[in-house]
């Protein structure tokens, strides 16, 4: 896992779905490159290419709310985005999102200072996010929960701790 | 210091004495339950080289969604599905046939309650209707319990919903949530679970908690309860469950709550949810008249017995606007019979209706797709952009009153015209 992560912002408003992310009827893959074809599709056929040119996703409260879907966090990673910083996360996406090794970041703060086009980084030891020289500090995750992040999502936490082997 | 719901039962399945909000716990589930999802956790499970389950009898798998297969790919992706049940003995395997997870499990006694449900959808917060703890999770995570047994679970804290007086004629349970989810917004209950109390709750039935719990995943609440009571010992009983077999939890007296709110079920009036969001409600008078070119009874909210009961009331002696298709989906083999025996089905189709197999249906984009700037009334819980068809079609959400009413007039109507 990258503890320093730093680029150009894509910027949604409130209560993005997990719908909008990933349709239901691609939920039929989950390769990343395949599901991030169709990423956010249903806001525009040329977003999957617009979203490329961006590495961190900027989102209001809620984002990810609706559907369990896992491929919508997998669709985000499949785009190559590297993070998504959101005032808030709804859980099940929260989950997902750890559970698929893709960085989350909840700082309403810095959500509200960022527009899109900024360029940001984000400290994942100190927990702090900096654009235009100012910082703004976010909550780490729980540290037995990073520990899945660590190792690039659940898969592979699993695997290195499979009961009995 | 007195504890929720919530509280109890995930001290009681992380084996501590006691947990209080914000903790976080290792929980083991009853249940975990798998839909149209399950090859894809078995596909997790080969990748990372697991052959041993935690415990067969605690999966439950059900395949709706795309319910029989119609494509290729969905008939293979069901194939591993069956045959990882059929290798693994998982006695609670339900085909194709048997209709929408969520009611399948609780009409055959998997649902206890003080029981702690996962699965691979959001909506098992519907297990509430039954004073179980029910949570949405992924398909990995749903992976990680089957070989593991257990998850990392937040305790949440709760807010207490207070529900007095009783509704008016054509308002039910659906009017109800789209009101409050309007009301508090898509996470207004985000992180939290939801308590329902009040006068009303003993006057309402399981099949309208059901509702109640299912439509509350809408405004984020990770899971709902709706305290057991002799309404639910009946339904528990006419599902197989004697009161031996299980053991209902209730809230201290003096259980710390984030917020409490009362609601008079009386003052409410027919709610629907205006495109694109849930939480975009309006009340049936704002938006009278807005032509309709389908119209869907159906999904885990409002396709079980009564709903169907509800809208053949009002079609009774009355048409289908012809410009309507009007697609009702019955959410489980057992509604559909039992609406076959009482003449609901044959009423409904006399009247209309396009009546299809039962499961996910339409709410799942499983037919019923829409074209370019078609409108749609459904029954389900979510007018997401492009969940029914074209992003360029918009739907609209409401109670089956109000979806019977709307098919007859071809727009949207208030049902209170009709009874
Ligand atoms: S009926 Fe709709 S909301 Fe319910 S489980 Fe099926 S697809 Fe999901």
């Amino acid at each position: 896992m990258d503890t320093q992560i730093a680029g150009r912002v894509f910027k949604f408003g409130d209560n993005v779905n997990s719908d909008i992310i990933i349709a239901g009827r691609y939920l039929i893959y989950i390769e990343p490159a395949e599901l991030a074809k169709h990423a956010f599709e249903m806001l525009g056929a040329d977003f999957p290419e617009k979203l490329r040119k961006y590495d961190i996703i900027v989102a209001g409260r809620n984002f990810g709310c609706g559907s369990a879907r896992e491929q919508a966090s997998t669709a985000i990673k499949g785009l190559g985005i590297r993070a998504v910083v959101a005032a808030s996360f709804a859980r099940t996406f929260y989950r997902n999102a750890i559970n698929d090794g893709l960085t989350i970041v909840e700082c309403p703060e810095a959500v509200a200072a960022v527009s899109e086009g900024d360029n940001l980084s984000i400290d994942l030891v100190k927990g702090l996010i900096t654009h235009d020289d100012r910082g703004y500090p976010f909550a780490q995750i729980p540290a037995s929960v990073r520990r899945i992040l660590e190792l690039g999502g659940l898969a592979n936490y699993l695997k290195a701790n499979l009961p009995g082997a | 210091m007195g504890k929720t719901i919530a509280e109890k039962i995930l001290a009681s399945k992380s084996g501590a004495r006691a947990v209080s909000a914000g903790e976080i716990v290792d929980a083991y589930p009853d249940l975990v339950m798998s839909h149209t999802a399950t090859w894809r956790s078995v596909s997790v499970m080969r990748k990372i080289g697991a052959t041993k389950l935690f415990d067969p009898d605690r999966l439950a798998i059900v395949l709706d969604h795309v319910s029989p297969a119609k494509t290729e790919k969905y008939a293979q992706d069901q194939q591993t599905s069956r045959n990882f049940a059929r290798d693994f003995g998982i006695a609670k395997f339900y085909d194709v046939d048997a209709g929408i997870a969520h009611l399948v499990l609780m009409e055959n006694g998997h649902i206890k309650p003080g029981d702690l449900i996962v699965g691979t959808d959001s909506h098992c917060t519907i297990y509430g209707a039954l004073g179980a703890l029910g949570s949405g999770i992924g398909y990995t995570e749903v992976t990680s319990v089957w070989v593991t047994g257990k998850l990392w679970m937040k305790v949440p804290s709760s807010i207490r919903l207070v529900l007095n007086g009783a509704f008016l004629p054509a308002v039910s349970a659906k009017d109800l949530m789209l009101y409050l989810i309007g009301d508090l917004g898509a996470d207004g209950c985000g992180y939290k679970s939801a308590e329902f109390y009040g006068d009303a709750i003993p006057q309402m039935s399981v099949s309208e908690r059901m509702t109640v719990a299912n439509m509350a995943m809408e405004m984020g609440s990770k899971c709902v309860f709706i305290p057991p009571d002799a309404a639910t010992r009946e339904y528990l009983a006419n599902h197989g469950l004697d009161p031996a077999a299980y053991q209902p939890v209730y809230a201290d007296a003096d259980a710390v709550y984030e917020r409490e709110l009362s609601i008079d079920l009386s003052k409410l009036e027919p709610m629907v949810a205006c495109p694109h969001q849930v939480e975009n409600t309006k009340p049936i008078s704002a938006v009278v008249g807005t032509r309709i070119d389908q119209a869907f009874l159906g999904s885990c909210a409002n396709g079980k017995y009564e709903d169907l009961v509800v809208a053949a009331r009002i079609l009774s002696g009355r048409r289908v606007d012809p410009r309507v298709r009007f697609i009702v989906t019955p959410g489980s083999k057992q509604i559909m019979l039992e609406a076959m025996k009482s003449g609901v089905l044959q009423s409904l189709i006399e009247s209309g209706a396009l009546v299809t197999n039962p499961g996910c249906g339409a709410c799942a984009g499983d037919g019923g797709m829409m074209a370019d700037g078609e409108v749609s009334l459904s029954t389900a819980n979510r007018n997401f952009i492009g969940r029914m068809g074209s992003s360029k079609s918009s739907i609209y959400l409401s109670s089956p009153a109000t979806v019977a009413a709307s098919v007859i007039k071809g727009a949207l109507a208030d049902p209170r015209e009709f009874i």
